[in-house]
């Protein structure tokens, strides 16, 4: 059984409670719900929440972001810094998401089909990211790769920085990202016909072509949408890259710190530019999410 | 029982070695980090790291601070996350699929982006900065901002916890308790909100654990003032500006014991939502055989 996790809850086959064929009974019971008490209350408590703490926040910011003009708004959100925090950003999240679907794949594979001592606590132990605030995460991954660290006194002497470099954002934001690529994958892997695999071995096919003919094509629009939620994710992380990436304008500044660095500054202009342009980028990420998962949700029917 | 994979017994080495991988990936990225921040807090002993947390009164505020704002966001976040579950599992009506995209939204937006929002609001250069100003009620950089920003980035975690319970439960017990008399608040209290207890639980154990660690939005919207506006995180963030590690990792060290903690109530919640949907499936296919039978009968 596969937990409904906080933020992948609304992946199809996700949920504790299984929809699929009683969707359309339900349906059909909903037609009468309009006798149920509550609507008008529900609906006023819902859009009053929406309205003034999601929609009218984007909202004064986009405005005040279109307010300086296309020219103005240009000047603020494309000069030498903050095009290289837009580079950092978006190069370390591609290539922390990448590592997180790729170890994903492999942790959701073993947690899925391979039984052996200690599985539940290594599922569980999976979740430790979604509740770990990132703060904590960001102040141990720096304790643990500086030169003195668990780990640094090790890599340091080889070369490797992963405190306070470019390395360190990666780390980290393969940390915050990893329970989602692993979450949306793991399911669909459990709920994989092991009969079609058979056939194939039976059939002749190796195990490595059985793998990428037969069961990474069931899988990949799974491992897509983790992705694309991994790098959304890493995109807007801010806590835990504040503390190991040293923050170094042109070279490891993300865009995120850019924002604040702009707003102590109370260069208001830069800040909300950099900020449009985050948001433009988490929305489109959001989208694409939302049609995978109702393609991964019709597949699951 | 489905028949064994003939690949089984082959596959003994592989399935070790990739059990063996998968272990050293979350070892090496979840657990060496989890285990580091209590031995670092430790490191000095039990007295010092009581000292570190109960002697610093900026560090003593910083965790008041925290037990005060995070159960005002979730409290908000439970009423909303009813209200919305409740409107969008029972009724349809235009703009739903667009309401319910608009939940996800706090999830995907960066919450350092959500802080400066609310500054260009409530902030002193924001657009209802001078009116804020005449009424000398102050936001950004206090108590109701720190609320604010907290209730964004959790606002999506209670309703995605109750939407799909209460779909898959639906609507016919409520709609028996209305037909019998029953009022609104009768009907909330005595069949919906037993249904959904555990769902909720779980929503709001995630949605505390998110709002106790929330970092980016309140960053912003706190302004620092040591004492005044640093919860937990901020604190541990202060402490380690200040280039005091061992302070810094017993603030870590109790924010770590509550993501712990939460887990093992996650763990446990969890288990009772399975048990509680294998008996709604039970329930169902039970009325579904009886109602096929009595059709049979009929028909004869």
């Amino acid at each position: 059984m596969n937990h409904p996790t906080s933020d992948t809850i609304a992946i199809a086959g996700s949920s504790a409670f299984a929809t699929g064929p009683r969707r359309a009974a339900s349906a059909a019971r909903r037609r009468h719900a309009a006798v149920l008490p509550g609507f008008g209350a529900s609906a006023a408590i819902t859009s009053l929440v929406v309205l003034s703490l999601i929609v009218f926040p984007l909202a004064v910011l986009i405005l005040r972001a279109a307010s300086l003009g296309p020219a103005g708004f240009l000047e603020a959100a494309w000069t030498p810094r903050s095009r290289a925090a837009y580079a950092v950003s978006l190069s370390a999240s591609l290539l922390a998401a990448a590592t997180s679907s790729l170890l994903g794949l492999l942790v959701a594979w073993v947690l899925a089909r391979i039984e052996f001592p200690g599985r539940r606590l290594l599922d569980a132990l999976v979740d430790v990211p979604l509740a770990l605030p990132t703060a904590v995460a960001g102040l141990v991954y720096s304790a643990l790769y500086v030169k003195k660290g668990w780990l640094g006194q090790w890599l340091v002497p080889l070369g490797i920085q992963g405190a306070y470099s470019y390395l360190g954002i990666v780390l980290v934001l393969v940390f915050v990202s990893l329970p989602f690529a692993i979450r949306v994958v793991q399911p669909v892997i459990e709920s994989l016909d092991r009969d079609t695999e058979e056939a194939a071995r039976i059939l002749g096919a190796s195990r490595m072509q059985t793998f990428l003919r037969v069961v990474l094509p069931a899988i990949l629009p799974a491992v897509v949408t983790g992705f694309a939620l991994s790098l959304a994710r890493a995109l807007g992380e801010y806590g835990s890259v504040v503390f190991i990436s040293g923050n170094m304008p042109f070279k490891t500044e993300i865009a995120p710190v850019l924002i604040v660095a702009r707003l102590e500054e109370f260069a208001y202009a830069e800040a909300t530019t950099v900020a449009v342009l985050l948001l433009a980028m988490s929305i489109a990420l959001l989208v694409v999410v939302n049609s995978l998962q109702q393609r991964l949700a019709r597949n699951a029917q | 029982m489905p028949a064994k994979p003939p690949t089984t017994a082959a596959s003994k080495p592989l399935a070790a070695l990739l059990v063996a991988a998968a272990c050293g990936v979350v070892g090496l990225l979840i657990v060496v980090p989890l285990v580091s921040v209590f031995y670092e807090a430790f490191s000095r002993g039990a007295k010092a790291w009581w000292e570190a947390l109960a002697h610093d009164p900026d560090t003593r505020h910083a965790i008041w601070l925290s037990l005060t704002v995070a159960p005002v966001a979730v409290a908000i976040n439970t009423v909303f996350g009813i209200a919305a579950a409740w409107l969008v599992a029972r009724f349809r009506f235009p703009g739903r699929s667009l309401l319910i995209s608009f939940f996800d939204v706090p999830f995907s937006v960066s919450p350092v982006v959500a802080g400066l929002a609310l500054v260009l609001i409530f902030g002193r250069q924001g657009l209802l900065g001078p009116t804020l100003e005449w009424l000398d009620w102050k936001i950004i950089f206090s108590w109701p901002g720190l609320v604010l920003a907290t209730t964004f980035v959790t606002l999506p975690l209670v309703v995605r916890e109750l939407i799909p319970v209460m779909e898959a439960i639906g609507p016919d017990e409520e709609m028996a308790a209305v037909s019998l008399g029953a009022s609104g608040w009768q009907v909330f209290w005595r069949v919906t909100l037993p249904n959904i207890r555990w769902a909720l639980l779980h929503g709001v154990v995630l949605a505390n654990a998110r709002a106790m660690g929330e970092f980016g939005a309140v960053y912003v919207v706190s302004g620092h003032i040591a004492g005044a506006t640093d919860t937990m995180p901020l604190r541990v963030e202060k402490l380690f500006q200040e280039y005091r590690q061992p302070a810094s990792m017993a603030v870590a060290s109790v924010l770590a014991g509550l993501a712990l903690v939460t887990l093992v109530a996650k763990f446990v919640i969890e288990r009772r939502l399975e048990a509680e949907s294998r008996e709604l499936e039970a329930a169902r296919s039970l009325a579904d055989s009886l109602d096929h039978k009595n059709v049979e009968g009929a028909v004869a």
